[in-house]
């Protein structure tokens, strides 16, 4: 039993309160000690990729109680992939807030950003579906201080939309979790798994309620319709950075389907069998129309990504929907290059919005380095629209490859295709309205423009958005060796009685 | 025994999803405390209500015991929803006191104002 798996929650558990307690006056020594964190995140969730790499599925018993009756952690290639991801992009997300002050603009973002790491790595590598509860609810309580960080009106009232809507969904989980209970007996994911296909068909009513109240409650973190009212609100108002970092918090919400609705309700389940993707696959349709129509209508910048988001979010469904090895490899490889592109385009959205009147998307003067924003801002949109070099083609293309089935080509390839097209004109439109027309406009005079910094962004400034675009060149130019990863990644998750035996295997002596 | 508690989860939920959608945050707090209630009630029922019984093992006898799981797990559902509740209530306040409205809603006409500034 190796240490390694727990080290992603023990470590950012340790620095946020010693961050919290012992450095809240002290913002250098903050960044510093934050710093250091998430770069032995990285470091860490590298180990745990190459323990994965193997195939086998570790197993780390809490306080060495053998599942299903004490708690485990459970690393495979789906969670190892996971974590190295959300290290990743947490070590960007932190060079760019430090860089441009917004961990500067509130007390406490380095406690809390560490203990929303903690949160998000707990969720992925957890096998205990009580557990994963509580994580969810370590990052809620995390994003919810992250949401509302450095205040101001606008924000504060969404923070507290954001917070309302997850209180319902966290109560809904509960319910799940106790219909879950009730039925069965157990909430570990293997005996879960283990235990549901005995049930005959007829019997398995409360655990059809019980998977489709899970499916309810990981749909509202995904932002899938007709619960994705809360994400547009959310993340236009949450400070840029902090929504860069909850792109990947979209993606908790698909791995929980991932991991739930495949290992414990998948495919040839007699009780829940083509309950879940009937329901899915619609679901991710209306998403993808509802994210485009978005980008098409939004009127300012931040509205208009956070509704490519939804988009996205709508793409990555629709293949998971399917519930098969193919499908699935291609929504991992979507996942985590919509991932890097949301955050790239939240990033760039950030230095450009800081140094204008707003984030609408009407033209003004045009900003210090209009021309490299715009080709930062032009790269990130055709990731996120799927144009062709980058990974986001590649992404829409693995996707639509694996949707060749009679009975789903007809809407998902409409849906994502037609998707696609507005979304690049709704890009279009704003990526002319912010750096082209703004070049026609002369600049005010200089006590008009006083208020509003407008000076060159630093070296450390643009760095963070540069490496998130330099993550999405190295997905497009190693999707070889980064699919078949992603392959075998989704036939170890489909490998569910290997999973089973893995978890419940009895403890060796000594 | 079982209708008591059924009906009483069943009018707990109903009267938290009714205040849950009214538009001031001081209905909705109170709505949420009462679905927390009544899903607190719900997970304990969910290991079979029993009286008089104990949630452990007597190694003294065959004296049969309650589920001791659900105890535990409502236990840290208590805790979780009170924290959470706290933090509604310190965001709503805070909320509040920047935008003088306790209504829940973001009118059209602020976003658009904002928007322009």
């Amino acid at each position: 039993m190796s240490h390694w798996i727990i080290l992603p929650v023990v470590l950012p558990a340790m620095l946020a309160p010693i961050i919290g307690f012992m450095m809240r006056h002290d913002i250098v020594l903050a960044r510093v000690t934050s710093t250091l964190g998430s770069v032995l995140l990285v470091a860490i969730s590298f180990v745990l990729v190459s323990m994965a790499m193997d195939g086998t599925t570790h197993i780390y018993r809490l306080g060495d109680w053998p599942a299903p009756f004490g708690i485990v952690l459970v690393l495979d290639r789906l969670s190892a992939l996971m974590v190295l991801l959300t290290s990743v992009l947490a070590l960007m997300v932190l060079l760019h807030a430090m860089a441009t002050g917004w961990d500067d603009r509130g007390k406490h973002f380095h406690a809390l950003f560490q203990f929303q790491l903690m949160g998000i790595c707990g969720a992925f590598l957890t096998g205990d579906i009580f557990n994963l509860f509580v994580f969810f609810e370590i990052l809620l309580i995390a994003s919810y201080g992250l949401m509302i960080h450095s205040g101001g009106r606008e924000r504060m009232r969404a923070g507290l939309q954001y917070v309302v809507m997850n209180l319902a969904g966290s109560t809904l989980f509960l319910f799940a979790l106790g219909t879950l209970y009730a039925s069965t007996g157990t909430l570990n994911i293997a005996d879960l798994a283990a235990k549901i296909p005995d049930i005959p068909a007829d019997e398995a009513g409360l655990v059809r309620v019980a998977a489709m109240l899970l499916m309810i409650v990981f749909a509202v973190k995904a932002a899938l319709f007709p619960v994705q009212f809360w994400l547009p609100a959310t993340y236009a108002n949450a400070p840029a950075p902090v929504a860069a970092l909850f792109a990947i918090m979209t993606k908790v919400g698909a791995y929980a389907i991932l991991r739930v609705h495949t290992v414990v309700f998948g495919p040839g389940v007699a009780g829940t069998e083509g309950m879940i993707d009937a329901w899915l696959f619609p679901a991710a349709v209306v998403t993808i129309a509802l994210g485009a129509f978005g980008v098409l209508g939004a009127k300012r910048l931040m509205p208009l990504i956070s509704f490519s988001v939804i988009g996205s979010m709508g793409t990555l469904l629709i293949a998971v929907a399917v519930f098969s090895p193919v499908a699935t490899t291609a929504a991992l490889y979507y996942m985590v290059h919509s991932t890097f592109a949301a955050a790239c385009l939240f990033l760039i959205a950030d230095l450009v919005v800081s140094r204008r009147s707003g984030d609408s998307l009407t033209p003004t003067f045009a900003t210090a380095q209009n021309g490299l924003f715009a080709a930062i801002f032009f790269a990130a949109a055709i990731a996120m629209a799927g144009m062709p070099p980058l990974s986001g083609f590649l992404g829409k293309l693995l996707v639509l490859d694996a949707l060749r089935g009679p009975d789903v080509i007809v809407w998902a390839w409409t849906a994502i295709l037609v998707g696609s097209l507005l979304t690049i004109v709704g890009f279009a439109r704003a990526g002319s309205a912010l750096f082209w027309k703004s070049t026609a406009i002369p600049a005010p005079t200089s006590d008009m423009s006083a208020a509003i910094p407008n000076n060159n962004a630093t070296v450390l400034q643009v760095a963070p958005v540069m490496l998130t675009l330099a993550v999405l060149v190295a997905l497009s130019v190693f999707a070889g060796p980064v699919a078949a990863y992603l392959e075998q990644t989704s036939n170890q998750l489909f490998d569910r009685s290997g999973y089973i035996s893995a978890v419940l295997a009895p403890v060796a002596e000594g | 025994m079982e209708l008591l508690v059924a009906s009483a989860i069943g009018t707990m939920t109903a009267g938290g999803v009714y205040l849950l959608l009214r538009l001031r945050t001081f209905p909705v707090i109170l709505g949420l405390a009462l679905l927390s209630y009544a899903v607190n009630v719900f997970l304990f029922s969910s290991g079979r209500l029993a009286i008089d019984m104990s949630p452990i093992l007597s190694k003294y006898g065959e004296a049969s015991y309650t589920d001791p799981l659900p105890q535990a797990l409502v236990l840290t559902a208590i805790v979780i929803s009170f924290g959470m509740t706290a933090v509604l209530v310190m965001i709503s306040l805070g909320a509040f006191l920047e935008s003088d409205t306790d209504s829940i809603d973001i009118d059209q006409a602020d976003t658009d104002e904002d928007a322009a500034k």
